[in-house]
């Protein structure tokens, strides 16, 4: 009787195990699919970025020189051969300019909302709206400069032009600050303060040093963003072919030469602009990759 | 942790030169307010010309003659309709979110569910470079190298859709390498890093238990993805995007290199276009009078539509992040 019982049993099972290894099999195949979706997208990213690199080295290494860093640019657009010098000095003292101004400002700023405003209503609507101002484009810094400063005075000036920079700036060191001191231990300040210390002592010399590394590395990354900004200096600096080291006057920048020469139908224009292009990405990058390693070094790791 | 430093100064005395130190610090967290409002006052009062002689018409023309042929004084005089710049900026935003999105969500899915850990840093690395290269240098590679060689494609892809209506209108005939397309497609590059950190940062933030379960009942790593990870992260998600629609709307450099500068409403993304931020880097330095004032009213546009975008986004991804905290 239970004879023909058995292989009925066993013909069941091994239907419903196809059945079953068929489901996984597909399964399978669409996790498959959806994993190499996703590495896919990854390479979709890398292809622009090596494309975009690949180019700027091989048409910016032969133009760069040390007279190329240094020569004054020249008058004409399709004059050839070299001369950012004007552009090199220009990048340099508006950047160092506008960071003077910004990273202190941003790191007070910052302090006040992680270490008197807290969860304050003030404290949060600042936080708001520095993220807001990050998103502001940077064009509209450029005009804002140009409203309240560069009509005011009638003159295009290296100095408004980092003000604007500066504007840029501001709530990125804001933020990235406020995130590294949130991470600084709350008893570490404690501590601080039970032994007597004032306030201003607590944060001057526990709190910022503790907090220091991952600081420095977000002002960074804000002077790498305001050195290759070119929208907040178009109307703010003017330009000058002569290199110019002073804030007084007018200037002009890398990224406001590149935009320049661009559009030009002529070689000579067009090489500067990849050689100023090639100046401009590895002094960007040297910033990232030094503000990365500071903050993969020595940062306060989140708890 | 969570109250900080905050807590610290209503114990004990206050004493005074920590009541300084404290309205030093309040004034300089409060610039970025009073930036924010000198910005929106300065520019609407030198804007005012444009919006009194224009009224509705700002936005509402796409007759675009800052110079009349007959002169400030001709019959038509010079007319500031700023419709055909607010088209140019929706447009090539909406194809970098269209390209970027699917493109961002996968990186980040790839860095958080797929990479091992050793190495995320450096596929994060990858995508912080596509976010440092300056925008100038976007688009010196998207006019020098992008455009030239870009039109075939151009003409295959009109080519193979000329018989489907619809597609032959918005991908049609004749596209130029500086167009709404090329505009769109050097945005889609420039907005990636940041939909792609954000959604990052999101779904990092769904419960490894959540994730560990579904796993647990035998779910696939796609099933996982699927119904632990999205439903959870998607209000944070849709933050991300808009904070890149916020970032493709006002990137002006990249835009005013490759999108043509031709004041025009059409449908068809190959032709050539102009956008707001990009008439304004174009157009400001020979301008003077009302088209200055013009072009300043076009920023000022550009800035109350940032400003929206920005702060929806910012609430958006706020409020999801404190929902998942809550929830884990």
């Amino acid at each position: 009787m239970t004879a023909p019982a058995a292989p009925l049993a066993a013909r069941k099972a091994t239907t419903s195990a196809e059945l079953s290894a068929r489901v996984r099999g597909r399964r399978r195949v669409v996790d498959a699919a959806a994993t190499l979706g996703f590495g896919l997208a990854f390479l979709v990213a890398v292809v622009p970025l090596a494309f975009v690199i690949w180019y700027v080295v091989s048409k910016g290494i032969g133009v760069i020189s040390a007279d190329f860093l240094t020569a004054d640019i020249p008058r004409q657009y399709r004059a050839q051969g070299p001369g950012m010098g004007a552009a090199v000095a220009g990048t340099i003292v508006i950047t160092l300019a506008a960071s003077a101004m910004a990273i202190p400002l941003g790191i007070l700023g910052a302090i006040y909302l992680n270490e008197f405003g807290g969860q304050g209503l003030l404290a949060r609507v600042i936080r708001l709206m520095s993220d807001v101002m990050t998103g502001v484009p940077s064009i509209i810094m450029g005009l804002f400069i140009y409203t309240v400063w560069v009509r005011q005075f009638g003159e295009q000036t290296g100095f408004a032009g980092a003000l604007a920079l500066a504007c840029l700036m501001l709530p990125i060191v804001i933020r990235t600050t406020d995130e590294m001191l949130k991470l600084v231990p709350d008893e570490l300040r404690q501590g601080s303060v039970a032994l007597g210390a004032k306030q201003l002592k607590t944060t001057v010399s526990v709190v910022l040093p503790t907090a220091l590394p991952g600081i420095v590395s977000g002002a960074m990354l804000a002077v790498a963003r305001a050195a290759g900004e070119t929208a907040p200096v178009l109307f703010t600096i003017g330009l000058v072919y002569k290199a110019n080291w002073s804030l007084g006057g007018a200037n002009t920048t890398l990224a406001a030469q590149i935009f320049r020469n661009a559009s030009q139908p002529f070689e000579g224009a067009i090489d500067r602009a990849w050689g100023a292009a090639l100046t401009l990405v590895v002094l960007v990058f040297v910033l990232t990759f030094i503000a990365r390693f500071v903050a993969g070094r020595f940062t306060l790791k989140q708890q | 942790m969570a109250m900080s430093g905050a807590g610290l100064q209503k114990e004990g005395r206050t004493l005074e030169s920590d009541m300084v130190f404290k309205a030093i610090a309040l004034a300089a967290a409060a610039l970025v307010l009073a930036i924010l409002g000198l910005i929106a006052l300065s520019m609407v009062s030198q804007a005012w010309p444009a919006f009194k002689d224009g009224g509705f018409d700002f936005i509402t023309s796409k007759r675009w003659v800052p110079n009349d042929p007959d002169g400030p004084d001709g019959p038509l005089g010079p007319q500031f309709g700023g419709l055909a710049f607010l088209y140019g900026t929706v447009v090539t935003s909406l194809i970098a979110l269209v390209l970027a999105v699917p493109v961002s969500l996968g990186i980040a899915l790839f860095t958080t569910e797929v990479v091992r850990p050793r190495l995320r840093s450096a596929v994060v690395t990858v995508i912080d470079l596509l976010a440092a290269i300056p925008s100038v240098v976007y688009g010196l590679w998207g006019i020098a190298v992008l455009a030239p060689n870009i039109v075939t494609v151009y003409d295959s892809v009109a080519d193979a859709v000329a018989s489907v209506p619809g597609l032959s209108t918005v991908f049609g005939q004749g596209g130029t390498g500086r167009s709404f397309m090329t505009a769109g497609v050097i945005l889609a590059i420039m907005i990636t890093p940041i939909i792609t950190s954000v959604a990052r940062e999101v779904i990092s933030t769904v419960p490894d238990g959540e994730k560990a379960a579904a796993l647990a009942l035998g779910a696939t790593r796609w099933e996982m993805v699927r119904g632990a990870v999205l439903p959870h992260s998607f209000g944070g998600i849709v933050g991300a995007v808009m904070l890149g629609l916020g970032r493709a709307m006002g990137e002006t450099i990249a835009v005013a290199l490759v999108i043509g500068s031709s004041t025009q409403i059409v449908g068809n993304l190959f032709k050539s276009g102009n956008a707001i931020p990009a008439v304004i880097a174009n157009s400001f330095g020979e301008s003077s009078g009302t088209y200055r004032a013009a072009l300043i009213g076009l920023g000022v546009i550009l800035f109350a539509m940032t400003i929206v975008v920005n702060v929806s986004a910012r609430i958006v991804v706020r409020r999801a992040e404190l929902r998942l905290r809550g929830a884990a």
